[in-house]
């Protein structure tokens, strides 16, 4: 019975994710550029725009093989979908001194929609999968980098499914599962933080 | 009664045949005959009658639960289990079950108060009546009862060489596994008991050959030996013929010592595109995957999976190696090592540079009822310093309550109740297939591990879990080897070299050994 609700859940987001991510397609685009986190174009439409909170972002560490998680400021949005995105899109910004971001470059967001039970669908554009350079390793750090980014701060997120191009997707890179949600997996982040 | 009508009936048969009985001769003892059955191993009396072997009939139809009774009047035995009689004739070889007549190569003959049989009498009067197949092999003074795997173990050295060559034949034919040990080969036979004749071997670089235990055949290997190849042949459609060639170290590697890459084989796990005789001799053994008793667990069939493949490439190394390819190569070597030292069935998701879908890579395991899935890849990661192999299994991350509640109670078979979408029916029964499974993969996945520690580098999390699409479907122990990583510039030279690919086959072969051995282990009751 959940799968049927899973399904018809989904259905109804994707079918959001068209109009949605169109919405998203011209607002990525209508980005002046992509600065600093306080020159973020969401300021301009966030009622508290000088808002930030402290979210843990997750990136490539040293030894290559995990993430690690760092401490970074991310615009404040009012309810756990609009915060998600902000976070998703600092994840999408480039990596802090020091670390390497385990995003694709050119990887956008394109809507984010939470469904039953803390699901949280995220959707790219085509370049998380196009410019990513395959390797399970690789494939791995992308795809929990973003689970973990939205799971490890928003309680109510307890799983996340990537989608490309506003579709399911069997895998980013031909390993890691994605047809499902992901919850988080502790293993593929370093302890501590940078 | 009908008993008596049949003596009577073979009494008439005796009678006109007139008196050709044999001179009454005082029986020798002899070497006892033995029963093997899936009891164990019984000894049954035997005499020398003449120059016949003579078997106590007491013993048997102790072991058969058969009733004997003497007809004095009629010159015969009646030898009855339930409803089913035999008559013998103690005139002469004949013998008589349900009014058919057959003949017998002597009569019964007394020794004391008690009867002795010949050993045909066994196969072709006894085994009718108790309902079960028994196989007298008077060479060996075996009797084979039911459908006990006992193969014939002949072995022949030709001579002259180099190379040596050792003949075996199998009758019928088993799977073996063939282990290389500092001082000698041991050919490891899939079966419940070896029946050992003839050995005529020693000379070149074989020292002896002999019973290592009662499955294990030795090669006793002379010191200057270096390497074997080893190929097997259907003799006729019972028995098979394995040939080893010996050579000695420092002289040049074998011929076809690993497959020829040739095209795609239209029927997986046949020989190279070679003529035919060739051919027959690069085939694997594989009719002992359908003999009575197949069903007992094993690793008969193993499925390699080389990822990526055509528009999916895979990653790519900085000089420009692609991982399709690599691993593509890797597999046809494993391939043809394990075609021909193992004697399992090996088949390919790929053989060529072509897209598979992943469902379809299980579905190919799954179809063929493989007992190993090996998926193959190399490895990328952001940082060009990271190396190693890397052995994973299955997570289950992400595939919900359903698989988890598979784990916990392995026996249950849910059958998920759902409300509407075949598609979903579909997605949950496949999701299920790996999580039956998982224990078994992660003690395949220790053996990859520790095989290939021993002779190549490994990452710092050398064994792993992850919720990896391919391994999901497979309805079998499964795991997915990262050889090394193609980002790394030194690994992705040390990649495409014969030695590195060499040695992650040979690990990989040595880890398939020791997980068959669990698996027999297992089946013994030898292991939880």
């Amino acid at each position: 019975m959940a799968v049927t609700l899973r399904a018809a859940a989904l259905t109804i987001i994707t079918a959001a994710a068209v109009g949605a991510g169109a919405w998203g397609a011209v607002r990525v685009l209508s980005r002046p550029s992509r600065g600093p986190v306080a020159a973020a174009p969401s300021q301009a439409r966030q009622p508290d725009a000088g808002r930030r909170i402290k979210a843990m972002l997750y990136y490539v560490a040293a030894d290559g093989l995990r993430l690690v998680a760092s401490e970074r400021d991310v615009v404040y949005a009012e309810g756990t979908s609009e915060q998600a995105k902000r976070i998703v899109e600092a994840l999408l910004e480039p990596a802090p001194e020091g670390l390497a971001s385990a995003i694709p470059p050119g990887t956008a967001l394109r809507g984010l929609f939470i469904g039953e039970q803390g699901d949280a669908y995220v959707d790219f554009n085509g370049s998380l999968r196009t410019n990513h350079p395959g390797g399970s390793a690789s494939e791995i750090l992308t795809v929990y980098a973003i689970v973990s980014a939205l799971t490890a701060n928003l309680p109510a997120i307890t799983s996340v499914q990537i989608l490309i191009e506003g579709h399911e997707v069997d895998t980013l890179a031909g390993h890691v599962d994605l047809r499902r949600p992901l919850p988080n997996a502790l293993q593929w982040a370093e302890k501590g933080t940078t | 009664m009908k008993a008596r009508v049949l003596l009577a009936i073979v009494s008439l048969v005796a009678a006109a045949a007139g008196t050709v009985r044999l001179d009454a001769q005082a029986p020798r003892a002899a070497a006892p005959y033995w029963v093997l059955s899936a009891d164990g191993r019984r000894s049954v009396t035997a005499a020398t009658v003449g120059d016949q072997d003579m078997l106590r009939l007491d013993d048997l139809a102790s072991m058969l639960q058969l009733t004997v009774r003497e007809d004095r009047a009629a010159k015969a035995l009646a030898v009855a289990r339930g409803t089913s009689v035999v008559v013998l004739s103690l005139d002469q070889g004949l013998a008589s079950i349900g009014g058919k007549i057959f003949s017998l190569s002597a009569p019964p003959a007394r020794d004391g108060s008690r009867w002795l049989i010949p050993p045909d009498a066994v196969s072709r009067a006894l085994a009718p009546i108790a309902g079960v197949r028994m196989e007298v092999r008077r060479a060996s003074r075996l009797i084979v009862l039911g459908d006990l795997r006992v193969p014939r173990i002949t072995v022949q050295q030709e001579p002259g060489g180099p190379p040596t060559r050792v003949s075996i034949d199998i009758a019928p034919r088993a799977a073996y596994t063939i282990v290389q040990e500092p001082k000698r080969l041991l050919i490891r036979f899939d079966a419940d008991s070896l029946d050992i004749g003839p050995i005529s071997a020693g000379g070149g670089l074989v020292e002896s050959v002999t019973a290592a235990d009662p499955l294990t055949l030795a090669i006793a290997l002379a010191k200057d030996f270096g390497t074997f190849r080893a190929a097997a042949a259907p003799v006729d459609t019972a028995s098979s013929r394995l040939v080893i060639d010996l050579t000695a170290a420092g002289t040049s590697p074998l011929p076809g010592a690993t497959r020829p890459q040739g095209p795609p084989p239209a029927v997986p796990a046949q020989a190279p595109a070679a003529p035919p005789q060739a051919a027959a001799a690069g085939q694997p053994p594989e009719t002992p995957v359908a003999l009575p008793g197949a069903e007992t667990p094993g690793v008969r069939t193993i499925v390699i999976d080389p990822g990526h493949g055509g528009d999916e490439q895979g990653t790519r190394g900085a000089s420009g190696v692609l991982e399709k390819d690599l691993v593509l190569d890797v597999a046809r070597r494993l391939r043809g090592v394990l075609d021909s030292r193992l004697g399992v069935r090996v088949l390919l998701t790929r053989d060529d540079d072509r897209i598979v879908p992943h469902d379809e890579r299980a579905s190919i395991a799954n179809n063929n009822k493989a007992d190993l899935f090996i998926s193959l890849h190399a490895n990328s990661s952001p940082n060009r310093s990271a190396g190693g192999a890397e052995v994973f299994y299955l997570s289950l991350d992400g595939l919900g309550a359903e698989a988890r509640k598979i784990v916990e109670s392995p026996d249950s078979k849910p059958v998920p109740l759902l409300g509407g979408g075949s598609r979903d029916i579909d997605l949950i029964l496949w999701d299920m297939a790996q999580a039956r499974h998982l224990s078994e993969s992660a003690a395949f996945a220790m053996f990859v591990e520790e095989e290939l520690r021993r002779r190549i580098e490994m990452s710092p999390n050398p064994v792993q879990q992850a919720p990896f699409r391919v391994l999901v479907a497979a309805n079998m122990p499964a795991v997915l080897v990262e050889m090394g990583f193609l980002s790394n510039p030194e690994q992705e030279a040390q990649l495409v070299s014969d030695d590195f690919k060499n040695r992650v086959v040979q690990a990989l072969v040595d880890a398939i050994v020791r997980y068959r051995g669990r698996v027999e282990a297992q089946a013994a009751g030898r292991l939880p």
